[in-house]
């Protein structure tokens, strides 16, 4: 009896942490900049995989290449975004975020030891586009400088779980499933550019 | 279901009001017989259900088709027999050649896919889809049946060319206003999954019972293949 009470309180707490059907959908009012900026990632596959593509890129080559990705990641897309609040983007960022997404896919596919230098390259281009992209779509949209923040922080999490967790990897079995990830990335990619080029 | 769900969160409403347990229980008992987690006791359904019901909510507010594509790209893979035959025979072949073989036939088989699917979003032309699709299941289905052992690359080659018909098809059949980057997610996760069953199901192969009904289901695949080029040709 005890127990089927206690499993209709957590009923009635998981129902009541539910939001309702207004607050769910907060598209006139926002969460707030900082937390529209989050939310703004979250909710945009294209910017998450890439992310996710590069904090296992950055995982798969050790600490010292995880550490380059998660500074350099987060810091590059803000400072892009940043760019972007001023420079409008006219045209090809399908084709562009499509590409990023087949490089970075076929880089964790390959899991070769690539040069630092190379990966804080990569970082840097993936975070200043991506960024670039953002901002740009958040100034058309009136949002603060702090949306950028708030995607940036983002960036930041993300990489820091991802990457440590697939630079802890030792079995091999482990990397071949990240490398199998990072395959589905590339072929998303592939058909990312299809549908931009149809 | 989603009126089912509802109309179930409304009993849920009653049985914490009223603390009858037992009356909401005869309740629930005469009009959700029927309903789809009846298989499960009391205590575990009324959380399941507080849990699910948002999904109506969510499913309501569909912006610009993102919820559409996603469970369209979820669904395509699965939704002929040809590819699903196809691609699980890829997993009990990579399985049945052991490592490294058995990861890089399914990492092929997506990105040439693909391509392929690339190319025919792109609207460019390949004769033969049909065909090529049936005997990709013909050739996969041997390969299984004969337990051939060619080189690594040959059989990422093998794979690779086949693959692209598949994506052909896939990417000239893909539905207008569909989102694009969650119908690709969905659409190469349902592929892995494929693959990963195909495999999950070649690991039979370790015993010698199982050596030989994986090389059965492969001649069955490739049965499976004569069919569908039949249909292709006739």
């Amino acid at each position: 009896m005890r127990s089927r009470l206690m499993w209709m309180l957590a009923s009635v707490l998981v129902w009541a942490s539910c939001p309702g059907q207004a607050n769910a959908h907060l598209v006139n009012s926002g969460l707030g900049p900082f937390y529209d900026g989050i939310t703004h990632l979250l909710v945009t596959p294209g910017d998450v995989l890439a992310v996710i593509a590069l904090a296992l890129l950055g995982g798969l080559g050790g600490k010292s290449f995880g550490r380059v990705v998660l500074f350099v990641l987060p810091g590059a897309w803000l400072a892009g975004a940043l760019a972007g609040r001023m420079i409008a983007v006219s045209a090809g960022v399908p084709v562009v975020s499509a590409a990023l997404l087949i490089v970075l896919g076929a880089l964790v596919a390959a899991d070769r030891r690539l040069p630092l230098a190379f990966m804080a390259v990569v970082a840097l281009t993936c975070g200043l586009l991506n960024g670039w992209f953002n901002g740009a779509g958040l100034a058309a949209a009136g949002s603060s400088g702090l949306a950028a923040a708030g995607i940036a922080c983002a960036v930041f999490v993300i990489v820091a779980l991802l990457a440590g967790q697939a630079a802890a990897l030792e079995k091999k079995w482990t990397r071949t499933g990240v490398r199998v990830i990072g395959s589905w990335i590339g072929a998303i990619g592939l058909l990312m550019l299809g549908w931009a080029a149809r | 279901m989603i009126h089912w769900f509802t109309f179930r969160a409304r009993i849920t409403t009653y049985r914490v009001t009223k603390g009858s347990v037992l009356r909401a229980r005869n309740v629930s008992q005469d009009l959700y017989r029927d309903s789809p987690l009846t298989f499960l006791p009391l205590t575990l359904q009324t959380p399941l259900t507080t849990y699910y019901l948002p999904l109506s909510v969510l499913l309501a507010h569909i912006q610009g088709g993102e919820a559409t594509g996603l469970l369209n790209g979820l669904r395509h893979p699965v939704s002929g027999l040809d590819h699903i035959v196809a691609m699980v025979a890829v997993g009990l072949w990579g399985a049945q050649l052991g490592p490294p073989a058995m990861w890089l036939l399914p990492v092929t088989f997506p990105m040439v896919m693909a391509f392929g699917g690339m190319v025919g979003l792109m609207g460019l032309a390949l004769p033969g889809i049909e065909i090529g699709i049936a005997v990709s299941a013909i050739i996969l289905g041997v390969m299984v049946g004969w337990e051939a052992r060619p080189p690594v690359w040959l059989a990422a080659v093998i794979v690779g060319f086949f693959a692209i018909f598949h994506g052909h098809a896939h990417g000239a059949e893909l539905p207008a206003g569909a989102d694009a980057v969650l119908y690709s997610i969905g659409f190469v996760v349902a592929t892995g999954c494929l693959h990963a069953a195909g495999i999950g199901i070649g690991l039979i192969h370790r015993w010698p019972v199982g050596k030989v009904m994986l090389r059965a289901t492969g001649v069955a695949v490739a049965l499976v293949g004569v069919c569908f080029l039949w249909q292709a040709v006739a």
